[in-house]
């Protein structure tokens, strides 16, 4: 266990942690403006409808895998009387299918990106840094699933250890490093992308709209009621804007 | 009953000329940004014509309004579920191509080009990604019936019409039509959008964006069936026609009312009966629709209306300005405005009185005086086409009310020119359209006459906040209700109450950018409102100082 392994799986992901939630809180005071999905669709629509869905909903089972292998320790799998086998089984081909599906939808994505002109002239800065490393953080996750095909390795007694012990507040630094190099890399490059977070288009996954389900479908405001912003001084007030007053 | 008021707008069709004066200044005030080069928050469309998008009017297509689910109302491209399960990619989103792709000219090889035997030529440049560009559609492209028969064919309100129409082209009959966002009662924009970043102010029914919570779905901009939100694609939000609100809150008309030289669009406040909305909304028959939305509609002479809307805490001059609203004359007491596209079932809140001219047009170009009310009653009811394309447009395709508000109108003109030419009177042609004389000539006066003030009648500064700054440096008198009343500050708009200290931060604050210390604590001469001596405004002497 070097300092490069206490600093990496003892300290980094703490520091990943505070970013990533001081940096969205500091974005959505500062700067709620910038919290959009800064959609391309209006340039280009034909590859979107099929590489935007195909995207994100596999992601959404990625991020669903990433979970239950994550927080769910082996001994409640075991008392459930899943074997590691089959367990592993299960994993291998859900989570193998949802992270292919998810790199093609990416990947149709990224060429759309690249190859249509419009959509390539609307890429922002953090777009550039956000686009390698998610397809790197991707790829790595998919070699790491193909990986365990060749040989074996349970993360769910190392790295999902690792893991789990943060929250204790007692990294156990062991487990992340013995990891094979393909987990740490994935994780590496995913504490990267949370570092990122706050700071790029990513931000408009923390404003997914599931308040609409439970919402009247006209929104009355009233002028009425001052407007503040977040962000403002005191004293500082503004003309517009207003507090919602649903029915 | 449950009263609110809402700013409504009445144009008049056969006045407009197609000018597109209201489309460019507007475009000047709100949308001559990067991100916005393709938005028109008001445009003016030449009618038969595909319009601004492309087919808009086509729900087959783009989805946008309500349909009716099982007797009740549901957004067309479906309720709630439905939308967030489309959330990452909107399937009926329109494209660029669907309005235009925005260019401009590469003017700077007109004077850099080398000298040749060739006159250098500005050549057209997306405004998008900046290469070369063909100019193939615009946000007029068929303006005059421009394009021909071809671009004719593919108007979606045309289409309805189907075989009976033969379009013979030279003799076709034209109109203009300007829109801007109907700022609905019952917007669609406001119910598909997930963030609840849409909404309808209370206080005088505008529908805005809040810019701080859109998120980019984009489902307003297919969710309104008139098309009438537009995606920034630079700050990807969406934007949508303020109604000029910062103007309309000073008791300004709207910049495109301001600036239009027909003079054909009214402002003023229509008071309604919420709780009716929603109902009137759902009735199941189309043709409907009409009467429906013009019974959610009070009538502000009405004591108990006034008081049930006193009570719901509209201003008293919100109830007085009601009174004396062209909109509501035009749209309730001589029922000439009829609402667009009422079968979207949106209840929208900018009414057209249609244009008499076609029908005029027809019988004089075929020998007859058109302005006789006998041939123009004939024609009104024998010009079938002119009749059907209006009241496709206005009334889900019922003809009658399109019919009776065109025949008002001739009626109009013929007791008008009876006396103009000194002729007798005949009462009998006002009874016909259901209105007396007098009524008429009013109705004349305000189609034909009106002023500005009778135009817009828009009641002013309506929050009633008293300045901040009142109490502590003007007369205790000046305030509202005082002799001196503060004055309504139409010009400046709104001035922010608490200008002083807010101007004299921007000299001490550590923002100032050029560091002039000699500037600490001044006042800005460009904010004072010229009462009281402001904090800063002298500077300090050196003993008060105690140096």
């Amino acid at each position: 266990m070097t300092h490069l392994d206490i600093a990496l799986w003892g300290a980094l992901p703490y520091i990943v942690l505070v970013v990533l939630v001081a940096g969205s809180a500091w974005r959505y005071r500062y700067d709620r403006f910038g919290f959009t999905t800064r959609s391309s669709q209006i340039h280009e629509s034909r590859l979107l409808r099929v590489g935007g869905p195909l995207f994100h909903y596999a992601l959404l089972f990625v991020i669903g895998g990433h979970v239950t292998g994550l927080l769910v320790p082996e001994m409640v799998t075991d008392r459930l009387d899943v074997s590691e086998n089959s367990y592993h089984d299960v994993a291998l081909i859900m989570g193998g299918s949802a992270g292919v599906a998810a790199v093609a939808g990416l990947a149709i994505l990224l060429y759309r990106r690249l190859r249509v002109p419009a959509v390539r002239r609307a890429t922002s800065g953090t777009d550039r840094a956000v686009y390698p490393l998610l397809a790197a953080a991707m790829l790595g996750g998919l070699v790491a699933t193909a990986s365990s095909l060749a040989n074996p390795y349970d993360y769910r007694l190392g790295v999902s250890v690792w893991f789990r012990s943060l929250f204790d507040l007692d990294p156990d630094v062991a487990a992340m490093a013995h990891a094979p190099f393909v987990y740490r890399l994935h994780a590496l490059l995913g504490m990267a992308m949370f570092m990122l977070w706050p700071f790029s288009r990513l931000v408009h996954a923390l404003t997914a709209p599931v308040w609409y389900l439970a919402r009247p479908y006209v929104v009355y405001r009233s002028r009425a009621v001052p407007y503040r912003h977040p962000a403002a001084r005191p004293g500082d007030t503004r003309p517009t804007g207003a507090g919602r007053t649903p029915r | 009953m449950r009263v609110m008021a809402q700013v409504a707008m009445v144009m008049n069709l056969d006045k407009c000329i197609g000018c597109h004066t209201c489309s460019v200044t507007c475009k000047q005030t709100w949308t001559n940004r990067e991100g916005t080069e393709y938005a028109w928050f008001n445009n003016v469309e030449t009618r038969p014509g595909q319009g601004y998008p492309r087919g808009h009017e086509d729900q087959d297509r783009w989805k946008g309004g309500w349909k009716l689910k099982h007797g009740r109302l549901v957004p067309r491209a479906g309720g709630r579920a439905r939308r967030l399960a489309r959330l990452f990619a909107n399937p009926e989103l329109p494209s660029l191509d669907d309005y235009y792709q925005p260019w401009t000219y590469d003017y700077e090889n007109l004077t850099s080009a080398p000298l040749g035997d060739d006159v250098p030529t500005a050549r057209p440049r997306s405004l998008v990604d900046g290469r070369p560009t063909d100019v193939t559609w615009g946000p007029n492209w068929d303006d005059d019936l421009g394009g021909g028969p071809d671009v004719l064919a593919a108007d979606p309100v045309l289409r309805k019409m189907n075989d009976r129409v033969r379009l013979e082209y030279e003799q076709a009959f034209m109109f203009y039509l300007p829109r801007i966002c109907e700022h609905c009662l019952n917007p669609s924009c406001v119910a598909v959008c997930p963030s609840g970043a849409i909404y309808k102010r209370i206080e005088d029914g505008i529908v805005l964006v809040d810019q701080d919570r859109c998120r980019g779905w984009r489902m307003c901009v297919s969710g309104c069936p008139y098309k009438k939100v537009y995606f920034n694609h630079q700050t990807g939000k969406a934007e949508k026609c303020t109604f000029c609100y910062p103007r309309v809150e000073a008791g300004a008309p709207t910049v495109c009312s301001e600036t239009c030289v027909g003079r054909l669009r009214y402002l003023g406040v229509m008071l309604y009966d919420a709780d009716r909305v929603g109902e009137a909304a759902s009735v199941p028959d189309e043709h409907d629709l009409y009467e429906a939305q013009l019974g959610c509609f009070l009538d502000p002479d009405d004591p108990d209306v006034a008081r049930a809307a006193e009570e719901s805490g509209i201003p008293h001059d919100w109830i007085t300005a009601a009174r004396r609203s062209p909109v509501h004359a035009l749209i309730n007491r001589y029922r000439v405005a009829l609402p667009l596209h009422p079968e979207y079932r949106t209840m929208p809140m900018v009414w057209y009185v249609p244009p008499l001219s076609p029908v005029v047009d027809a019988v004089t170009a075929g020998g007859h005086d058109g302005e006789d009310p006998a041939n123009l009653f004939g024609a009104i009811d024998s010009l079938r086409i002119p009749l059907e394309y209006l009241a496709h447009l206005f009334t889900a395709g019922d003809t009658a009310p399109v019919e009776a508000a065109l025949c008002r109108l001739a009626a109009m003109r013929a007791h008008m020119r009876r006396i103009n030419l000194g002729e007798e009177h005949d009462p009998e042609i006002a009874r016909a359209v259901g209105l007396d004389e007098r009524a008429i000539e009013e109705m004349y006066r305000l189609l034909a006459l009106a002023k500005y003030e009778e135009r817009y009648v828009i009641p002013t500064t309506y929050n009633g906040t008293v300045p901040d700054d009142v109490a502590g440096t003007g007369c205790s008198l000046d305030g509202d209700g005082g002799p001196g009343m503060y004055p309504s500050d139409v010009e400046g708009f709104h001035v922010p109450p608490q200008r002083e200290p807010v101007a004299a931060a921007e000299f001490s604050g550590p923002g100032d950018p050029g560091g002039r210390d000699e500037l600490k604590g001044r006042v800005n001469l460009l904010n004072w409102n010229g009462r009281g001596r402001p904090r800063g405004l002298f500077p300090r002497r050196s003993e008060e100082n105690g140096l």
